[in-house]
């Protein structure tokens, strides 16, 4: 099995990891019996993903992707972050062997639940600068 | 810096073997079966070959049966074993941990109307004598027992559990694959019917295995062909790798306790520097009664896959259990049977060393795996909730793999 140079270049040099203080939003996804759990921590202001953390336990095509999602939706509003597909990122990393696949579909959906957490939190009139954060079960 | 230290998926051929095989391709090339000069000579090897194998396991010549791999030799002895004996019965017993070939064998022959009884091993990998003794019945014909766990090394207590099958007067089968050249073996001593090795898990080529049965033992043969190796098991010999495997087997089972001596050296300074110097990992396999060349450790909070990826950038060529290197859904049967969750099973890696290994490379792969798991670490949620005291729950639900 082999990698792009994209993959390994996200995987060595993963944009935007870590921690992030505050966040507006956090998806969390996967499962740790399945060998991956994506999460990742959104910053919104004026409806715009103003910055972007991730952490990522799993293979590396797992972290290749969460980081190529993050690098995406950075600076998009909302509603363009939500068109972010699976495909646009494994595409934006020159593809993935077959078996990887699965991976590009929790990026999306890591960041789908980020989002969703933030505008919950928006519908709970909470004030989104929490830190208690709020892991999301989906 | 290279390391290979993945001898247990497959070793180099060494020089002394590769200069024994040279002269069986262009100068000495005849079938051995053919009564001419050429065949006459190529035979000559051939039988100086299953010499070499039968010496090294304590076996006579006319007990060794070539084959084209470990995977051959374990699927004619349980198939064979099990189709000649079916008058006696239909009962097979083996462990939950085998090598897929003795696994998806036996799976096999229970859709052909068999019954298999796996044997759980404990949490270090090992099968009790008393655990086989309850699991025989008057309708089992063979049980088979690898001899070392390929991903965990245990070592088994074969002698004592190839004594009960004999006192039940059921055939014993051993898959030592793994176990050639790193423990003592001998045949008769300790009561073993069957035994399969595969050449190039000791420094023989690929495509070449063997299959010793013992002077008595019937077994069906696999493939119908000639009437090459007794008539057992047709086609034209592989010269060259039978000349390479005798050699190889040879130079491996010469003073062996000498040298898994030194490959315990190496295999317990990498096994001390990993649990000293990295928290939370566990060694996985038995800790006495291993392979003196297996290291087999997961890593908490992290996945194999990954590590594999960051070792290789290094040089460093390893193997793991995890979900993503076995290309499915689960990680390694091994380390399940052993009874470890799902997630540090996918945290596993397997160092496996050979003779050649030093203790220099052992401190290379130690400073590389201290650097990389902290790396990796650093960005899992898992640690994080762990240094948190959370507990990470989430649910497949979103993992299109369910």
């Amino acid at each position: 099995m082999e990698y792009t140079e994209q993959v390994m270049d996200h995987f060595m040099n993963p944009r935007n990891m870590g921690e992030m203080e505050n966040p507006s939003g956090v998806g969390t996804v996967g499962n740790a019996k399945c060998g991956d759990i994506m999460r990742i921590y959104i910053k919104v202001e004026d409806d715009v993903i103003t910055d972007v953390k991730f952490k990522t336990f799993g293979c590396g095509a797992a972290i290749a992707t969460s980081s190529k999602a993050t690098e995406l939706v950075k600076g998009k509003t909302l509603d363009e972050a939500l068109q972010i597909t699976n495909k646009m990122v494994m595409d934006a990393l020159g593809g993935l062997p077959p078996v990887k696949v699965h991976c590009s579909v929790l990026a999306e959906e890591a960041l789908h639940a980020a989002i969703q957490d933030y505008k919950d939190r928006l519908a709970r009139g909470e004030k989104p600068a929490e830190e208690e954060e709020e892991v999301r079960y989906v | 810096m290279r390391v290979y230290m993945d001898n247990g998926a497959t070793t180099r051929v060494t020089e002394p073997v590769m200069a024994a095989m040279q002269p069986y391709f262009c100068e000495i090339f005849g079938n051995p079966s053919s009564v001419h000069g050429f065949g006459r000579e190529a035979r000559k090897a051939v039988e100086a070959a299953r010499a070499q194998v039968a010496k090294a396991i304590g076996a006579q010549p006319r007990e060794i049966y070539f084959t084209g791999c470990g995977t051959e030799a374990d699927n004619w002895a349980l198939r064979g074993a099990a189709y000649a004996n079916i008058r006696k019965g239909k009962h097979i017993i083996t462990t939950n941990f085998e090598h897929h070939a003795i696994l998806h064998t036996c799976q096999q022959l229970e859709k052909e109307g068999f019954e298999v009884t796996y044997l759980p091993v404990d949490s270090d990998g090992l099968i009790a004598p008393e655990q086989l003794e309850a699991a025989i019945r008057p309708d089992t014909t063979i049980v088979s027992i690898m001899y070392a766990n390929n991903e965990i090394g245990t070592i088994e207590p074969i002698p004592a559990l190839a004594q009960v099958a004999k006192a039940h007067g059921v055939l014993f089968h051993t898959d030592a694959v793994q176990a050639i050249g790193h423990v003592a073996i001998d045949v008769k001593a300790q009561n073993i019917d069957l035994l399969s090795m595969s050449g190039h898990k000791f420094h023989a080529p690929k495509g070449i295995g063997v299959l010793y049965i013992r002077q008595g033992v019937r077994l069906e043969r696999l493939m119908q062909g000639g009437a090459q190796e007794r008539a057992q098991r047709p086609g034209t010999e592989n010269l060259a790798g039978i000349v390479g495997i005798g050699k190889a087997i040879e130079l491996v089972t010469e003073d062996i306790e000498a040298r898994a001596a030194e490959m315990r050296k190496v295999r317990d300074h990498l096994i001390d520097r990993i649990m000293k110097e990295i928290p939370y990992t566990k060694l996985n396999g038995h800790p006495t009664q291993r392979m003196c060349g297996n290291v087999n450790v997961s890593f908490q909070f992290i996945e194999g896959e990954s590590l594999l990826l960051h070792l290789d950038l290094k040089g460093i060529a390893a193997s793991s259990g995890s979900a993503c290197t076995s290309g499915s859904l689960d990680p390694s049967h091994v380390l399940l049977a052993i009874g470890l969750p799902h997630e540090i099973a996918h945290g596993s890696l397997r160092l496996s060393l050979c003779e050649e290994n030093t203790i220099e490379e052992a401190d290379y792969v130690a400073d590389a795996l201290v650097e990389i798991v902290a790396r990796l670490r650093a960005m899992s949620p898992l640690y994080d909730d762990f240094l948190k005291g959370q507990d990470t729950e989430s649910t497949c639900g979103t993992c299109p793999r369910t």
